[in-house]
């Protein structure tokens, strides 16, 4: 049996690339599924399968919300769930455009970029989008 | 074929504390009365209780403390945390545990002063690859599956302004509601904007309260001074714990849930005289009203109009006012399965809560009290009915 148990965890493995500047996700070596949020074993079939590969950065706005929030601690700031074109949804911020004009079915482009003090993954309006 | 856990166990005692707000208590206060209360509601002495069943939002081993307080060393317990729909789950962990004879007299609580506190608290971690981005959780989750549920099925913020309107009709009925008085959805769709598509108005209140509800198994449930209030059925389902991680924001796992535990009381959901169902959101009743198969997806908006789970309506949810209205200490769960049983009794003659005509449905024997938790990540359902029922 082979594992890929060995060295850090997959959290950290992960904040590592952020700090690279790379966002990436994890695929399944059997079927070439995507995962994310990252995981030690497949969720997808309980197999320790899975490797490291850079994300396109595409995706899609699958839900938006704006967050009321006083003007003088900066303002109404959107979070949105993101479909990414290789199949995982994950949380973020769609930045670079008002907050309350952030659409379903948008398409958007992964970033990396301080949120608040710590380095996240955000999306922005795609170009041309 | 009948499921060997139907209508195998009852609640013989229930009791409520401090619900609104209570100054000067703390969590454990308002659990403890709430366990005396039950307890004398049900004829016996809180030593009676060898097992007890409790989550918080504040304590991390809630039944230990509890049992603790009231001088009770339990031969089983569980402090298993699922969120607001822990005790659906625990009614059946009770039930599990009774008819297994493992207890005799199982104890179900809560208690949260978290309105006097100063605010929505919770004994949840940062959930990792979400904390970063700072959502309100719970809010923002349910923000986000509103808003998709609006594009989807052109749902409208009015439709999700009705469920609020019908949940306020009740508690007006209900002297024990926390938020009376009429209210509009003008009021709704103008009050200050939380996270959109969401109002205040849209959102749960934060209040005080304790809660909690005695369990034996039937052969001794007939013996006590209230009328029995039998488990018809209950089940259990989650399958994610970050909002980010739902397959589909349209779909709970309420369906699976209630179709179990239907299954289990051998009964349809059109069999119900009521629907207490966990509204810690307006869109929490759409998709519950759905899940459990009351209409077919996309189709609540339509379902609820003309007042129809209001007051006088043929289909009454959340007869207390509901989350929305009536009381929302942190966790919710209890008290939707407490109204679901007081309701059945009301109809037996045997409640002595007053409400104004119509608030006490027309002899209720059958009640669905369905609890959610997390964001919309767990969902428990269980039937209770009254002794005619079984």
């Amino acid at each position: 049996m082979t594992t890929n148990f060995e060295g850090a965890g997959p959290e950290a493995r992960f904040e590592a690339y952020l700090e690279d500047g790379k966002f990436m996700l994890q695929r399944s070596k059997t079927d070439g599924s995507y995962v994310f949020y990252p995981r030690v074993i497949n969720p997808q079939n309980g197999e320790a399968d899975l490797e490291w590969v850079e994300a396109s950065g595409e995706g899609e706005v699958y839900a938006t919300t704006a967050t009321s929030r006083r003007p003088e601690q900066g303002g109404d700031y959107n979070i949105a769930l993101v479909t990414l074109k290789e199949g995982p949804r994950l949380m973020a911020r769609i930045v670079g455009i008002d907050p309350h004009d952030v659409k379903i079915g948008m398409a958007v482009t992964a970033d990396i970029q301080e949120v608040e003090g710590t380095r996240a993954v955000v999306f922005q309006p795609a170009k041309g989008a | 074929m009948v499921h060997s856990l139907r209508a195998k166990t009852a609640c013989v005692g229930l009791g409520m504390a401090g619900m609104g707000e209570a100054p000067g208590k703390n969590a454990m206060d308002l659990m403890v009365e709430a366990t005396y209360l039950a307890a004398k509601d049900a004829g016996i002495s809180v030593q009676d209780i060898d097992g007890i069943f409790s989550a918080t939002a504040v304590h991390s081993m809630p039944a230990m403390s509890l049992a603790e307080h009231i001088g009770v060393q339990p031969k089983f317990s569980s402090s298993s945390n699922i969120g607001g729909s822990s005790f659906m789950a625990h009614a059946l962990n009770a039930a599990m545990a009774l008819e297994a004879g493992i207890i005799n007299v199982a104890l179900i609580a809560y208690g949260s002063n978290q309105r006097t506190a100063g605010g929505f608290k919770t004994v949840s971690e940062p959930l990792p690859y979400e904390a970063v981005y700072k959502p309100r959780v719970p809010l923002t989750a349910y923000a986000l599956t509103a808003n998709r549920y609006m594009h989807e099925f052109g749902a409208s913020r009015e439709d999700l302004a009705e469920v609020a309107v019908a949940a306020r009709q009740w508690a007006n009925l209900n002297p024990q509601a926390f938020m009376r008085g009429p209210l509009s959805k003008e009021d709704v769709l103008g009050a200050r904007m939380i996270s959109t598509p969401f109002t205040k108005l849209d959102c749960c209140l934060v209040t005080d309260g304790g809660a909690a509800i005695i369990m034996t198994r039937a052969d001794r449930a007939k013996d006590g001074p209230r009328t029995p209030i039998y488990l018809m059925g209950a089940a259990m389902e989650h399958h994610h714990r970050m909002i980010s991680e739902m397959p589909d924001l349209m779909q709970t796992s309420a369906k699976q849930s209630s179709q179990r535990a239907l299954d289990m009381a051998g009964l349809s959901v059109n069999q119900m005289d009521s629907y207490q169902l966990y509204d810690a959101f307006t869109i929490n009743t759409m998709l519950f009203l759905e899940d459990i198969g009351l209409c077919k997806k996309g189709e609540a908006k339509d379902f609820i109009k003309d007042g129809r789970i209001a007051p006088g309506g043929d289909v009454p949810v959340n007869t207390n006012g509901g989350g929305l209205s009536c009381v929302h200490p942190g966790m919710y769960g209890m008290f939707v399965m407490i109204e679901a049983i007081r309701q059945i009794r009301a109809g037996a003659g045997d409640d002595e809560g007053k409400r104004e005509p119509g608030g006490w449905l027309k002899e209720a024997k059958l009640c669905l009290a369905h609890g959610n938790g997390g964001v919309l990540s767990s969902q428990a359902t269980a039937i209770w009915g009254h002794p005619d029922t079984v």
